[in-house]
């Protein structure tokens, strides 16, 4: 593949992704944009952000590109940079500048993670200049009305480092994810992982026990991800509590006596 | 291991007595004489097989190195130890006296051999019995993660619940082996956790157990039997809600003979519509019929403590609740007590969603608080429902009982709280915070005028200048890196000679990006110094010097850094000493401070922990330390010992990790084992024997720690 090519065929989605609505979100994604407005998407790890980002791109027909953002990525890992090759310079686009360029959805993910410069190119794309501006080459993209921001981020991680500033987030619309309510929580995990329904059941009711946990010495319960996971050793058949054991407690915790507690629940349901 | 010198002892026969003497009197000369031979120890050893003998000789001649008396008496006893108990235990036994006898010499290590029965039947009931001491904190979490309103787990001599607590006996030794016997405390747990979910008892009605055993003849056998069908009902319950644990139950318990009576009563029961009402109807029915054997993981049923307990929490939580709806209100600044109710309750649509209750305001969904939300599923776990009575906001003089709550004492007499911060204190008793109980104050150190800091820079003269060099190395340089394969920018120098080796027909080297380095280091730390009265002498010398020779390599490199110290007397006088704030450069003032670091005078570390992280929080760092430099365990003068202590400073330190702190403890007490891990983790602290090495070892420490 030549550099700087385009390539956002690659990034079309061409099947359906599964997606459960929990409320009112894919209308709400909708009408941002069309009306050209970034979206902010909060809640707790593995409740189905990067999901339902995959289901949007899917209904809106859009390319879809995602950066999961890391504490070493910086504005130019976004923007782009410059590749030698022999004898010249090339520049090549990053995948927010990809982005723009072709109308496509740019999804950051964890977008707290990134380095603090990152905000100098999102803030004039989330406004309503919607432009990139590359500093490097003197370019200024004014983005199409196809392209779309998002980011997602998780209020849980009470940090002081890990918040999104104010000049942020003001610019977003915000929609905030939950873990689903349980009987839609078991029809996603028998969809996903195409267990019965009451294995699925019995894990629901698994996830709600480590979600009465959180606050005393675990951090976050078992994510509807965890618990598609699990039903899927099972469906390939892993036993209930060895899986349980697996995909969710070992995956939640290092505490001995929690990982005692935990199996035993898991135990006691299966 | 010492055979005979006439044969090996891996032979399978056993010795004979004669054989044994000879041996003994060889090994235990010393210890024999005329008028004592070791004829009987050597006859009651031949009655044994021969691997006991050799089990005993190898013992007699480890005993026999260390006292030739101690082994005699120890020969004497073998035979009787041997027998009742089998070589791991008589390991122990041995082992243990052995003990005794290096700490308090022979005679108590005599006396410790002496009781081989008391001795043998510890052993055999601790390795059979589980107790609560070790399972309790499992068996808590998983009844947290269970449902409903959070249960303390306590001792007591019976197993029961007044629906607030869960009681258990503190050791269990019902049943064969330890595997069982916890199984069997878990079991228990769930049923009694089952009567306050499933209904048993009803907040409508405290007293109703009370009331109606007390309208039969024989009341003590109305709840017996009222007990043996709720049982019945609660594993039908526990069947369907947990058919895991259920598997345990029935394997656990003895199948039950019951009559033609029971059976019609207990398939009703065993129904999923049946509620705590068929039990009542089935003791009217049965009463008089004999009683199925209670299983032994149902525990008792204490009316009286249930009753009591119950009454009191609805009417508490009614108080409480009304009056987080008139907060709820004044925060929505609405007018509160408005003519018509201004709020409607929405009922949960299912049984599960008993732990989802939710309020409309003036009809739109009201996000509880959190502690609203416990507080209303409390309720609706009590009475089914939040009455409606309930949901009328308290009035401005009923928003007492939180007030009332509060212990008085903390307000009155002299002291007050202008200026001082309140910290809620971690109660693991009542596995609740209490609120604002702790005052705290930050003070300064009273600076003190001697070269302190200078002496110990000269006493350390060597060590300074290695610790200046090593931390040297450390140091994070904010620099671009240069020639990286790759890179935000091009690297032109490198480019420039990639394009001279290139044109005269060498390949194109690689690295021809600059990349920005990221700062290195970011860390912010914070280093709590005990000053209790406990300090006085060595340690606090060695505490200052230490903290010397960290400010000193700190310097170095550039790490933020404060230094505060901590004391105090009983709750209400709790005090931060500054030394070093983060704003503060390393000057002569902070010298003179560290220099005046005085032992003051109890170490009530929980509130310091959250003083300290909360200041540490303030700061924008990617790392954050909290280092303590410790004596001992926490401990204040009103009861702020022991578990207390230990659990809220490791409540304190939890709320510290979840806000992104790390903690780490450097302690000098030798028994810090004990605790330690338990509040810190295993890996986070470090223990020194010497005092007189802390300032050698500090700083290697630090090293490692952010290294």
């Amino acid at each position: 593949m030549k550099p700087g090519v385009n390539r956002s065929e690659a990034f079309l989605i061409a099947k359906e992704p599964y997606y459960e609505p929990l409320g009112d979100e894919v209308l709400l994604f909708e009408s941002a944009y069309r009306n050209r407005i970034p979206v902010l998407l909060k809640g707790p790890t593995g409740c189905g952000k990067t999901r339902f980002m995959e289901h949007m791109a899917w209904r809106l027909k859009r390319p879809l590109i995602t950066v999961s953002c890391h504490d070493d990525l910086t504005a130019s890992d976004l923007v782009g940079r410059y590749l030698i090759t022999a004898g010249e310079t090339v520049w090549v686009d990053g995948p927010l500048a990809q982005a723009v360029r072709n109308g496509s959805i740019c999804y950051l993910d964890e977008v707290v993670e990134a380095r603090k410069d990152t905000t100098v190119v999102i803030h004039p794309l989330a406004d309503d200049r919607r432009i990139l501006a590359i500093e490097k080459t003197g370019e200024v993209i004014h983005a199409p009305a196809e392209f779309a921001l998002a980011m997602s981020y998780n209020p849980g991680y009470q940090s002081v480092l890990k918040d999104l500033k104010q000049s942020t987030r003001q610019r977003f619309v915000a929609l905030e994810f939950g873990y689903p309510n349980s009987a839609l929580e078991q029809r996603i995990v028998e969809r996903e992982s195409g267990v019965d329904p009451e294995t699925a059941g019995k894990l629901v009711k698994f996830a709600a026990m480590t979600r009465n946990l959180k606050g005393s010495g675990l951090e976050e319960g078992a994510s509807t991800r965890l618990l598609v996971h699990a039903a899927k050793l099972m469906v390939s058949g892993v036993s209930p509590v060895a899986a349980c054991r697996g995909a969710v407690a070992q995956a939640l915790s290092d505490d001995s006596e929690m990982l005692a507690a935990i199996n035993e629940l898991s135990a006691s349901l299966f | 291991m010492r055979p005979g010198p006439w044969e090996p002892m891996s032979a399978t026969e056993a010795l004979s007595a004669d054989a044994i003497e000879e041996w003994l009197d060889e090994e235990l000369d010393a210890a024999l004489s005329l008028r004592r031979s070791s004829r009987p120890a050597a006859e009651a050893l031949a009655a044994l097989t021969r691997e006991q003998q050799d089990f005993a000789r190898h013992w007699i001649g480890v005993i026999a190195k260390t006292n030739p008396e101690f082994a005699f008496r120890f020969a004497s006893r073998a035979a009787e130890g041997l027998r009742r108990m089998g070589p791991e235990d008589a390991e122990a036994w041995i082992v243990q006296a052995m003990d005794v006898y290096d700490k308090m010499g022979l005679y108590p290590a005599v006396a410790a051999l002496a009781d081989v029965e008391t001795f043998a039947a510890a052993r055999e009931g601790r390795a059979r019995s589980a107790a609560l001491a070790d399972v309790g904190p499992v068996l808590e979490i998983f009844l947290q993660g269970l449902a409903g309103r959070r249960l303390k787990i306590e001792a007591a001599e019976q197993a029961y619940t007044d629906t607030a607590t869960i009681f258990l006996p503190a050791r269990l030794d019902v049943l064969g082996n330890r595997e069982d016997n916890v199984r069997l405390y878990k079991l228990t747990v769930v049923h009694l956790w089952a009567q306050t979910w499933f209904g048993t008892f009803s907040g409508h009605e405290p007293q109703r157990l009370t009331t109606r055993c007390a309208q039969f003849p024989d009341p003590a056998y109305a709840c017996r039997l009222f007990h043996a069908l709720e049982t019945m009902r609660l594993d039908a319950c526990l069947a369907r809600e947990l058919p895991g644990l259920h598997r345990e139950i029935r394997a656990m318990r003895q199948p039950q003979a019951i009559s033609t009576a029971w059976a019609a009563w207990r398939s009703r029961l065993e129904s999923p519509e049946a509620r705590v009402d068929d039990s009542y109807a089935a003791q009217q029915a049965l009463y008089g019929e004999e009683l199925p054997d209670p299983h032994p993981y149902q525990g008792i049923l204490d009316a009286a403590a249930v009753a009591s307990v119950l009454a009191q929490r609805v009417e508490q939580e009614r108080l409480a609740f009304q009056g987080a709806l008139q907060k709820l209100l004044q925060e929505k600044n609405r007018e509160p007590a408005a003519q018509h109710a201004p709020t409607r309750f929405a009922k949960p649509d299912d049984d599960a969603g008993r732990q989802e209750p939710s309020l409309l305001l003036d009809g739109q969904p009201l996000a509880l608080p959190p502690d609203v939300r416990t507080l209303a599923e409390s309720i609706v776990q009590d009475l089914g429902e939040i009455p409606d009575e309930y949901l009328v906001p308290a009035g401005d003089g009923g928003y007492a009982p939180n007030q009332e709550k509060r212990p008085e004492d903390v307000w009155k007499g002299t002291y007050h709280e202008e200026g001082a911060y309140l910290y809620n204190e971690w109660d693991h008793r009542r596995k609740h915070y209490r609120k604002d109980w702790c005052v705290l104050r930050e003070l300064d150190v009273h600076p003190s005028d001697s070269d302190f800091v200078a002496q110990t820079l000269q006493k350390y003269g060597g060590l300074a200048a290695r610790l200046r060099k090593t931390f040297e190395a450390l140091r994070g340089e904010n620099a671009v890196q240069r020639r990286q394969n790759q890179g935000d920018d091009i690297d032109f120098d490198a480019l420039i000679e990639g394009f001279a080796d290139l044109r005269s027909g060498r390949e194109l080297p690689t690295g021809l990006f600059l990349r920005g380095r990221r700062v290195a280091r970011n860390i912010a730390v914070m280093f709590m110094v005990d000053m209790s009265g406990s300090t006085k002498g060595w340690i606090n010398d060695a505490e200052r010097e230490s903290l010397v020779l960290l400010c000193e390599a700190l310097e170095i490199l550039g790490d933020r850094y404060a230094i505060y110290g901590f004391s105090g007397i009983t709750r209400k006088r709790c005090e931060i000493y500054r030394i070093k704030t983060f704003a503060e450069p390393y000057n002569d003032e902070v010298k003179a401070r560290l220099a005046g670091i005085k032992p003051q005078d109890y170490t009530r570390m929980g509130v310091a922990i959250r003083h300290l992280s909360r200041l540490l929080n303030d700061v924008q760092a990617r790392t954050k330390l909290l280092i303590t430099l410790s004596d001992g365990k926490p401990d204040d003068y009103d009861g702020y010992r022991g578990e207390y202590g230990i659990e809220d400073t490791r409540q304190a330190l939890l709320e510290a990790k979840r806000d992104g702190v790390h903690a780490f403890c450097i302690t000098i007490d030798t028994d810090a084992r004990d605790y330690l891990p338990h509040m810190y983790g295993a890996a986070n602290y470090v223990q020194i024997d010497d005092v007189r090495k802390l300032p050698l070892k500090i700083t290697d420490i630090y090293r490692h720690l952010t290294g």
